[in-house]
């Protein structure tokens, strides 16, 4: 077995240390050794964009950054996106806009918008589709994820 | 009661109530099968064949099994030898003895991906490394892999023991042709010898995959006392458990199958390929184990949906009226028999009233992954097939596309070719719908540019489902079902049990609950749930509001009879008491209030859709994009509307990848090329516009609430309507799925 590193990172606004082997995917990591399961693996290699999270600002694939290049990173996963109790409007868009089916896909979805949502804060339906195009969903057809989206970012306008 | 007539007056029907298992959906914190963990849980991997077809000599398991960190491997000797058996697993029945090797293999491999042994370890890395370890000595066969070489007589011969079936009487000698089906109506030389016009055209359709997102994931925890619990992804905790005690020959009520929340199925998740494997490795290593394909195993290892041949020919009159039609249709069924040959055959023509017709078809074995059901198993195939030839033939004689299906359309009372007769069903509505609709009356101009419209059709089914609930002393019920929720269907049954008692869907607390907690449920599959499972819960109302009349009558000290219902007001004599107000004395009057149900219904009645298309063809590349896309069907009643356009809408977009993008590579040694998602490329978010969609309601008679089912039908038309947009839009006929930038590119230079 390989020696293990340890990692100092930021997990949804918590300093967090945790042990990891170099071979280890933050994806792993997050799951297996932190309990954060809300990031889902669909392919391990980058094509599915279920494990999204974001680092430092940016939507990464976590199956695809290594654990120990988490060091001194910020990261934020799904569970870090609702806030005292209170779902995010993304979060709340999707529900009242029935954005899920089965919900595999949805907690990097919810991410993915919101690393969106932060840099560009009211996206055409172009761009959402265009930023988003790394993100897989097979039962929606993704019509209600783009109008949840679109909704969201209204929503977070108005309350500005 | 309220009174389940029409749709006006329903309170909770019809509306669009947040879904009961959302917020630990969008936060992450709802348990999928990769999610559950216990303490000492080992991490498994599963080694499969780099053959497509091949003689397994030898497995030495040695070296893996003293590789440090290993705690059990399992081949198949390690499995109880299993014979012939067919098990019904709802949605179709399997032999034991070919699902046993399609989970570990036994003599042979039959396809590239085929599971061989299975490693446990602490976890998955050296599970990985484990696996390279074992030795397996093959001497490899020749492999085929398309449908119509595998019918030859000089073809490899997968099975010894497989014999054609040919409605009912068996070959004398082993076959790759496992199935043959037979349909006769009428008189088909005197069909064709009516019409006016005649089209013929051959169609070949490559192997798909379901493509949910969630790999396929199982943890078995095998107890000291003998009793095995399984926490899976599973459409079908019954099924599963049928299947996995099967297959380890113990007892049933030794098996426990805990469902965990799915990502998605699609028809794919209702055979086990795991479940079993964790048990063994569980048993002999005496820890939880849990087994995770990865995305590779997901393509290779997991059921697909057939690649197709077919012929299909149509005669016409100059009036537009249907003589004759004729099919001959090949699946390949994968490495062992079985697959949705029938319901092809029975589909092909099912959407018109013929007097003559003949469908002949035929089932294969070949070197591709065992097939499983995938969303209206065969239609889709068959629909591309007949309504691509129907275009043509209203085409040349220019008739209206949907005039000319309008005139030949199924309606109450028309025989299929297959033998039933149509109940009351919504054909005709859903096309006189997409005549009405805005995209349908919308020009559509500029170059390369073309319209399409197909309609389909698939049974729906009902199955068995049960469910039970209890009242609770603040007025809210909790609902027991055994139905897994891949798609909102909590919120679909919740809502005809809070229709039922007069309360609100929000008032109604749905659980999806393990083997042991409920009773028998046939798989999420045939879109029955919401039908099936949803008249449990309505009869789980009745059953509720009876005794809460009787505890009534009790209060007021008067006959049951006497105490009347509206809305969930109780009533008597200027008394009333809500439902909450009368639950809330629950306690104080006397036990406890609890409802059951258990229905295996007939009269799931038949979904019918029409999907309108308009395409642009790139003529340099012969990329299609899709400009604007219309899905109309008939829902009988929509439950929850949001979660009725959410499937039409996620069908069409399946069925628009089937058409465009989706295909199985296989070398010549049968060897798939492009097993990830980079590669076999499903729609992604930039190659879909908005979909459309139009719900028809034409109540189905034989449901409280009208409901039919609406999962299935809208993957049917998408391969036929854009086919024939394409034909629209660039004058091609394209026949083979998919059609891909370079398959269209090529079609289009020969024509120029």
């Amino acid at each position: 077995m390989a020696k293990k590193t340890h990692v100092t990172t930021t997990i949804n606004g918590e300093e967090t240390e945790f042990l990891c082997e170099p071979r280890q995917s933050l994806l792993e990591v997050l799951r297996e050794g932190l309990d954060l399961t809300g990031s889902k693996e669909g392919c391990n290699n980058g094509n599915c964009g279920a494990c999204t999270v974001m680092l430092n600002g940016l939507p990464v694939d976590s199956c695809l950054v290594l654990a120990v290049e988490a060091e001194g990173a910020e990261i934020t996963t799904i569970e870090g996106i609702a806030q005292q109790g209170h779902l995010h409007p993304l979060q709340q868009c999707f529900l009242e806009g029935a954005a899920l089916q089965c919900g595999i896909c949805t907690p990097g979805f919810i991410v993915g918008a919101k690393a969106l949502l932060d840099r560009n804060p009211n996206p055409t339906e172009e761009e959402i589709r265009f930023n988003l195009a790394g993100n897989l969903c097979r039962c929606t057809g993704y019509d209600k994820i783009v109008r949840s989206i679109q909704e969201a970012a209204e929503r977070l306008q108005s309350a500005t | 009661m309220n009174t389940p007539t029409s749709g006006s007056q329903y309170k909770v029907i019809g509306t669009r109530p947040i879904r009961h298992d959302g917020a630990d959906k969008v936060t992450g914190k709802a348990k999928y099968g990769a999610d559950v963990k216990f303490s000492k849980m080992l991490y498994g991997r599963v080694l499969r064949s780099p053959h497509a077809h091949a003689r397994i000599l030898s497995i030495d398991t040695s070296e893996a099994e003293s590789h440090p960190g290993v705690f059990a491997v399992i081949t198949t000797t390690d499995m109880p030898d299993l014979v012939d058996k067919m098990a019904d697993l709802g949605e179709g029945v399997v032999n034991m003895a070919h699902l046993g090797d399609n989970v570990l293999a036994r003599e042979k491999v039959l396809y590239k991906g085929q599971a061989v042994a299975a490693v446990a370890a602490a976890n998955v890395h050296i599970a990985a490394e484990a696996i390279e370890k074992i030795k397996v000595e093959y001497e490899p066969l020749p492999a085929v892999t398309w449908v119509l070489d595998a019918m030859h007589e000089d073809a490899p011969l997968l099975h010894d023991n497989v014999f054609t079936d040919d409605m009912g009487q068996k070959s004398e000698t082993p076959s790759n042709v496992d199935k043959e089906i037979h349909f006769l109506k009428g008189d088909v030389e005197t069909g064709f010898a009516a019409a006016d016009l005649v089209v013929e055209r051959e169609f070949k359709t490559a192997t798909v995959h379901q493509g949910y997102i969630e790999p396929h994931v199982a943890t078995a925890d095998w107890n000291e006392d003998g009793n095995v619990t399984v926490w899976t992804s599973t459409q079908g905790s019954f099924a599963c458990r049928t299947q996995t005690a099967e297959i380890l020959q113990i007892p049933i009520s030794k098996v426990k199958v805990v469902p965990c929340e799915i990502g998605g199925g699609f028809g794919g998740k209702i055979t086990v390929y795991l479940q079993p494997v964790a048990a063994l490795l569980s048993k002999k290593s005496g820890r939880p184990v849990q087994l995770t394909m990865q995305r590779d195993e997901v393509f290779e290892g997991t059921g697909p949906t057939p690649g197709s041949f077919m012929r299909v020919k149509l005669g016409a009159t100059k009036d537009g009226k249907l003589t004759a039609g004729e099919a001959w249709i090949a699946f390949d069924a994968g490495a062992f028999p079985g697959g949705p040959i029938g319901p092809a055959c029975m589909c092909v023509f099912s959407c018109y009233d013929f007097e003559h017709a003949k469908v002949d078809g035929y089932n294969v074995v070949l070197n591709k992954p065992k097939t499983q059901a995938y969303r209206a198993p065969g239609s889709t195939h068959a629909a591309l097939a007949c309504e691509t030839v129907l275009d043509e033939l209203a085409e040349k004689l220019a008739i209206d596309p949907l005039e000319f299906r309008l005139k030949n359309a199924a309606t109450e009372g028309t025989r299929r070719v297959d033998g039933p007769v149509y109940p009351r069903i919504g054909c005709v509505e859903v096309l006189q719908a997409a005549q009405a609709s805005d995209h349908w009356n919308s020009p559509l101009e500029g170059p390369n540019r073309g319209r399409g419209v197909a309609l389909g059709f698939w049974f729906n089914c009902g199955l068995k489902s049960s469910a039970s609930a209890h009242v609770n002393p603040d007025g809210t019920v909790t609902l027991t079902e055994g139905s897994t929720d891949i798609g909102g269907s909590r919120a679909s049954i919740a809502m005809q049990l809070a229709e039922t008692l007069g309360i609100t869907a929000e008032e109604v607390n749905p659980q999806v609950v393990d083997t042991d907690s409920v009773g028998y449920t046939d798989v999420t599959g045939g879109s029955r749930v919401t039908f099936a499972t949803g008249l449990a819960a309505y009869k789980v109302g009745l059953d509720i509001e009876h005794q809460m009349t009787s505890r009534a009558a009790a209060l007021w000290d008067c006959p049951p009879e006497q105490v009347s219902v509206e809305s969930g007001v109780y009533s008597h004599n200027g008394d009333s008491l809500t439902f909450a107000e009368l639950a809330e004395k629950l306690h104080a009057t006397g036990e406890a209030i609890v409802g059951r149900a258990t229905v295996a219904p007939d009269g799931a009645t038949n979904g019918f859709g029409v999907h309108l298309v308009d395409v642009e063809v790139d003529p340099d590349t012969g990329k299609t994009t899709i400009l604007r896309y219309t899905v109309i069907q008939d829902a009988g009643k929509a439950i929850h509307p949001s979660y009725v356009e959410g499937q039409m809408q996620g069908g069409a977009v399946q069925g628009i990848g089937w058409a465009l993008n989706e295909e199985y590579f296989f070398d010549d040694q049968g060897q798939m090329k492009n097993a990830s998602f980079l590669d076999y490329r499903i729609p992604t978010f930039l190659d879909v516009p908005m979909i459309d969609t139009i719900i028809v309601e034409v109540p189905n008679p034989d449901h409280p609430y009208g409901v039919r089912g609406v999962g299935e039908t809208p993957i049917v038309p998408p391969p036929a309507a854009i086919a024939i947009a394409i034909h629209n839009a660039v004058g091609v006929r394209m026949t083979d799925l998919p059609m891909s930038p370079p398959k269209l590119w090529k079609a289009l230079s020969e024509q120029s």
